[in-house]
């Protein structure tokens, strides 16, 4: 984002985690509220972060591991004649989607009550920020008037 | 046209209506008419793109159910495509009711499809700025809201309207309409609130405004609350009390325990239902007054489409879902979401036949709806049975015609109110069967 700027930019989606970065503005007369809310932001996207690349990444794996297996256990070659990654179909899949969504259960409920906590922590220390500048203006009006 | 078509409809079915009812029905059907036929013109073209997306075939489950409709040219152009195809397309009902709070989540939300995302990923790959543009701002909230999903909650809320048995109130309707409107975009905007990271990491759902960072969290909880306030508020002052509660009950049924519940438990898709069988209700009390066995059924037959529809549009979802932490029967009981998908089939059947006992049709309905209601139970037999992608790919589409043409033949056979004015005298047992809350 240019030097110039004084607003947060965001970017492309993350290859790991999809989730897209935040490159957060500082202005110089940040007040602590407002530090705050940005170190909040910062913190939970980290977390984020965290938790769905390392998790994409072991879903992506163990995909791998269980074509792998399966593939072996039918006799067929990783890759056929014309170089092409052998795939199993949906229903082949379906064994390993509901393995996994049950292996990482309590990892899900755990995260989710984060996220939760996270997101309304942050929302509402934007409205306290919101409601402080808004005074903030009021009072700079009516002293201007 | 529409009458002259209508006329053409009865002549075939041989519905013995009287003239002034034709009449009355005609006039109901031009207000929403138009609307209706270009929803669904949208949502069956969106469908059709996207069935000759998936002839693909070694492409890895990115099977997109559908989401907002994002560009109006692209609609245009699918358009032409569906017009070859069979006039059983053709019966557009005023219902359009593909409008249930879940299946907008799911399946009545059409994807982005192919070119889009191709001009938009290279957006994508770029730096945006986090500033909020003001001539961006509908855009915006219009895909916060989901709003071709709301509108067609709207459509089944009319549905309801329609078919209780009083005469028809433009002023109540609008009222009815609109609040069911702004709640439904309140309820849509804090389910998206609540599931950003988790959208993110779906393929259908990575291009929501808050996912993209077009709209800060606060604004779109400050927008859910612009919406929802004044349309329970609408609802409660202007049609009355009790619709006004079930807008509120919806709301919190979908925003606090269907969303949280979707990565729990199973369980969300029962839950899931009933929110979206709550719209004809809220209908049907706005225009009565009070919550009859008629509203219920009404709901009941909405609460068991839901299931076909879902368990088949999520059979291609599983890979999605289970990277996401989403608990779906379609993924973690294959068995169970076939045999529930084919139960609320059959379900419908015998819920059509329950409206004539009821005194809200005739006794034509079951018999006209037979066809359809058997026809979607076989293809729910034949995904029950087995179990592969092509067989709930033909019970999804056939989901999406069969719940409008169900609410349009119930409908043309809905009982005139004149003649149950006369029935009622005679037959004043019926009113004791029905579960009158009235307000007053």
């Amino acid at each position: 984002p240019p030097a110039h700027s004084r607003s947060d930019w965001i970017g492309p989606p993350d290859k790991h985690s999809n989730l897209r970065p935040v490159i957060f503005y500082v202005p110089p007369e940040e007040s602590p509220l407002e530090r705050r809310l940005r170190e909040a932001r910062q913190e939970a996207q980290a977390c984020d972060q965290r938790f769905w690349a390392r998790h994409n990444c072991t879903f992506r794996q163990e995909k791998e591991e269980f074509i792998y297996s399966r593939l072996k256990a039918k006799g067929v070659e990783m890759r056929d004649e014309t170089g092409q990654k052998a795939t199993l179909n949906a229903e082949e899949m379906a064994d390993f989607y509901k393995d996994f969504l049950s292996k990482n259960f309590r990892k899900h409920m755990q995260y989710n009550r984060d996220w939760y906590k996270r997101n309304f922590t942050i929302t509402f220390l934007m409205g306290q920020v919101a409601l402080v500048r808004a005074l903030r203006w009021l009072r700079w009006k009516k002293k201007n008037v | 046209g529409l009458f002259v078509w209508h006329l053409k409809n009865t002549g075939i079915r041989q519905i013995p209506c009287q003239f002034v009812h034709l009449c009355h029905v005609a006039n109901n059907r031009l207000i929403t008419f138009q609307y209706f036929n270009f929803l669904k013109r949208m949502y069956v073209t969106q469908y059709n793109k996207d069935l000759s997306q998936r002839a693909k075939p070694k492409s890895d489950s990115v099977a997109s159910p559908f989401r907002e409709l994002q560009q109006f040219d692209q609609e245009k152009k699918v358009i032409h495509k569906i017009r070859p195809i069979s006039p059983v397309h053709q019966p557009l009902s005023e219902t359009s009711s593909r409008n249930e709070l879940r299946e907008m989540k799911s399946a009545a939300e059409t994807e982005d499809s192919v070119t889009p995302v191709r001009a938009e990923s290279k957006d994508d790959r770029q730096w945006k700025e986090m500033k909020l543009r003001l001539d961006d701002l509908p855009g915006i909230l219009a895909r916060l809201s989901k709003i071709k999903l709301t509108a067609l909650v709207v459509s089944t809320a009319s549905a309801g309207f329609a078919m209780a048995p009083v005469p028809f109130d433009l002023t109540c309707f609008l009222l009815a309409s609109l609040g069911t409107g702004l709640a439904s975009c309140a309820a849509n905007s804090i389910n998206q609130f609540f599931e950003v990271p988790f959208d993110s990491n779906m393929n259908r759902t990575k291009n929501r405004p808050l996912v993209r960072g077009q709209i800060s969290p606060l604004l779109a909880v400050c927008f859910a609350a612009s919406c929802g306030v004044p349309g329970i508020a609408l609802l409660t002052l202007g049609v009355n009390p009790l619709t006004g509660a079930l807008g509120a009950f919806n709301i919190f049924l979908y925003t606090c325990c269907y969303t949280p519940m979707k990565r729990m438990s199973i369980a969300n898709t029962w839950v899931g239902a009933v929110v979206g069988a709550i719209p004809p209700i809220m209908g049907w009390t706005a225009a009565t007054g009070s919550l009859d066995a008629g509203a219920l059924l009404l709901g009941g037959i909405l609460y068991s489409w839901q299931f076909p529809h879902f368990n088949a549009l999520s059979w291609g979802l599983r890979e999605d879902y289970s990277r996401g932490g989403y608990c779906m029967m379609s993924v973690t009981h294959p068995g169970l979401c076939r045999r529930v998908a084919l139960r609320h089939c059959l379900a419908l059947i015998g819920l059509s036949a329950v409206a004539p006992v009821l005194d809200i049709t005739t006794w034509t309905f079951p018999i006209v709806s037979l066809p359809i209601n058997l026809y979607i139970s076989y293809l729910g037999f034949q995904f029950y049975r087995d179990a592969d992608r092509s067989s709930s790919r033909k019970l999804f589409f056939c989901s999406l015609w069969h719940l409008p043409m169900l609410l349009l033949v119930m409908f043309t056979c809905k009982k005139s109110f004149l003649e149950k004015e006369d029935k009622g005298d005679l037959l004043g047992g019926n009113h004791g069967r029905a579960m009158e809350i009235t307000l007053p």
